[in-house]
């Protein structure tokens, strides 16, 4: 498991976000969401990044994990679809939790400039359903990793493991 | 394709335009979108894609009439068509029209990657097949030469052996069968290969032009000659002199040459003085000059001068395998002089290609391919380009085809009136259709008698 050398600030939640709810499709628009954290970052904070409870998704698709703005301030993930029970399953917190870390780095990949990863085990592998997210591992790649360092070396971020 | 793919998106809509980027720009993708086809079409002369999405429902331009325009130019450019409001109909239109695939707006993330994924790797192969079978092409190459022929391959391996020795090389073969690219390579592969090659087609110059094109003249050496002029043998000096149709010089010229041989010396026209040269001749021939010989047209002694290795180049008809290999290099040379993207010959066309008896050898080939590219409307060649090449009788399927019993000289009889026919007796048109320049095409009129009774 990788994890970034930056302490973590909680901010307060905030309420639904009804602005982005579309009634047609009865899931939430990301990108407006997504909007709202890079309106409401502090320049004292080096990313943030959203979490939320409802399930996402853009115009062209039917639904997302999650949207990052690509070497931007801001990310958001659902974990909606991260939970066992949204298949009829037993929850399972362990894995929710889990499934849902794997997603924030690997929005949090994208914020850094991080495309996906052709490798099934990088952080950065495109995941399109729970089985990819419980197949990939938490870690970035080699290659994935030497360009986070790059990017935090350029914002005078000294990258530990 | 280069290291990052590039894919275009062409949507009247915003909204999905910004949405589809982002979550494509994610994937590594070079990403360009774009709000109309008439903009769409712009673009793609800018620079290359490897994928089109396309929306169905556009103002203006619809995304079938952008793919059909698009086709015209790019046929290999895989398309898909996004549409929010699917049918049968219009999927199967799509497909039919050419899209690589057809997909319901909003998409299923995984059946969006997975699709572009299925591209992206079978344009890989594409490009990994064109590339393996130009390194199967070089297997074949030699200089300018290609041929898979056996015959061929030893005469290959006989100019790879000569070529770095100095003896004088007579190369016999039909019209059109490639002797000077056969020089050419003598040339390339000996010693001399970075001096002068130079090449001097002695059927078409009279005699007096000839002997003075050859050896050169003094100033006021005829009238006219108001400068001293080297000859092509002072030219070629340290190199090689490429004397082809040796077989129709005059009885003069034969022995002057035949001294030059000898001697290593030349004599401008006009002076007495000796010029030695360093040249090495390789000449050629279409015609039995062992016929010439014993009917006293051509001189015995300079015969074995210049025979001393003979490079006998089998005719098209007899190495077919040949025709293959040299069509898809004619194209792709084509392609590069006409700004063309003709990618091969259709299956009947080479069936005409390969049941064609050749008479103007690998240079009629050529002409057929030249006409045939630049009249292709697609990227394949067809029978509609192929066919008004061999006049009426293509649909016979053998253009000057005959009986089994009909002799090699009855059948070029018959080929060359049905093409002179087919071209209103024009000579010139006739002439580059049977790979033959306008001299011999009179030549072979006279010879055959043809004239207006044939018409």
């Amino acid at each position: 498991m990788d994890t970034l050398p930056v302490p973590v600030r909680v901010l307060p939640s905030i309420e639904s976000p009804v602005y982005a709810f579309d009634p047609d499709r009865k899931q939430y628009y990301s990108t407006k969401i997504l909007r709202y954290i890079v309106n409401s970052h502090s320049d004292s904070a080096l990313r943030t990044i959203g979490i939320t409870a409802v399930d996402l998704f853009i115009p062209i698709l039917t639904y997302v994990f999650g949207e990052a703005q690509l070497d931007g301030k801001a990310a958001i993930v659902s974990g909606a679809r991260l939970k066992q029970e949204y298949y009829g399953l037993k929850p399972d917190k362990r894995l929710y939790v889990e499934r849902l870390f794997k997603e924030l780095m690997h929005e949090l990949g994208h914020t850094f400039g991080l495309t996906h990863c052709d490798l099934s085990y990088c952080v950065m592998h495109l995941s399109n359903n729970v089985i990819g997210i419980d197949k990939k591992t938490a870690a970035f790649c080699e290659n994935h990793k030497d360009q986070l360092i790059n990017k935090l070396k350029e914002l005078e971020i000294p990258y530990g493991k | 394709m280069g290291s990052k793919p590039s894919i275009m998106i062409v949507d009247d809509e915003e909204i999905v335009r910004t949405s589809l980027s982002s979550w494509l720009l994610e994937d590594g993708y070079d990403v360009v979108p774009v709000e109309s086809g008439k903009l769409a079409l712009e673009a793609l002369k800018k620079k290359s894609y490897d994928l089109m999405l396309v929306d169905l429902k556009m103002p203006e331009m619809d995304g079938l009439e952008l793919m059909k325009e698009v086709k015209k130019f790019l046929p290999d450019l895989p398309v898909i068509i996004m549409t929010a409001y699917a049918t049968v109909d219009t999927a199967v239109k799509a497909i039919k029209e050419g899209a690589f695939d057809y997909l319901m707006k909003p998409f299923d993330p995984e059946e969006i990657s997975i699709t572009i994924k299925k591209i992206m790797k079978q344009q890989m192969l594409e490009q990994e097949n064109i590339f393996l079978r130009k390194e199967l092409a070089k297997q074949f190459q030699f200089h300018q030469l290609y041929s898979k022929n056996k015959k061929m391959q030893e005469i290959f391996e006989l100019i790879k052996n000569v070529a770095k020795t100095d003896v004088t090389i007579l190369i016999h073969g039909e019209t059109g069968t490639g002797k000077e690219l056969i020089a050419r390579a003598l040339h390339a592969e000996s010693l001399r290969k970075d001096k002068p090659f130079v090449p001097v087609s002695c059927a078409s110059l009279t005699e007096t032009l000839l002997e003075s094109e050859l050896f050169g003249h003094e100033k006021g050496a005829f009238t006219g000659a108001s400068t001293m002029v080297k000859g092509m043998f002072e030219m070629a000096d340290k190199g090689s002199i490429f004397l082809d149709e040796i077989g129709d010089i005059s009885p003069k010229l034969q022995m002057d040459l035949l001294r030059v041989l000898e001697t290593k010396e030349i004599v401008r026209i006009g002076s007495t003085q000796p010029i030695p040269v360093d040249v090495r001749v390789i000449a050629a021939t279409n015609r039995d000059l062992g016929k010439a010989i014993a009917n006293g047209t051509f001189r015995e002694d300079l015969y074995y001068r210049l025979n001393v290795i003979t490079i006998d180049i089998p005719p098209l008809r007899e190495k077919p395998e040949d025709i293959p290999l040299l069509t898809e290099q004619l194209i792709e040379k084509v392609n590069i002089e006409t700004g063309k993207s003709v990618k091969r010959v259709n299956e009947d066309a080479m069936a005409l290609l390969m049941q064609y008896r050749w008479p103007g050898n690998i240079r009629e080939l050529k002409n057929v391919i030249e006409r045939s590219v630049v009249l292709a409307k697609e990227d394949i060649i067809t029978l509609n380009e192929v066919g008004p090449c061999f006049g009426r009788n293509v649909k016979d399927g053998i253009s000057s085809g005959g009986s089994a019993d009909m002799s090699l000289d009855q059948m070029e009889k018959n080929h060359i009136t049905s093409v002179l026919k087919n071209n209103n007796w024009n000579i010139s048109t006739s002439a580059q259709i049977l790979g033959i320049d306008r001299t011999t095409l009179y030549n072979k009129i006279k010879r055959y008698n043809l004239g207006e009774d044939n018409k």
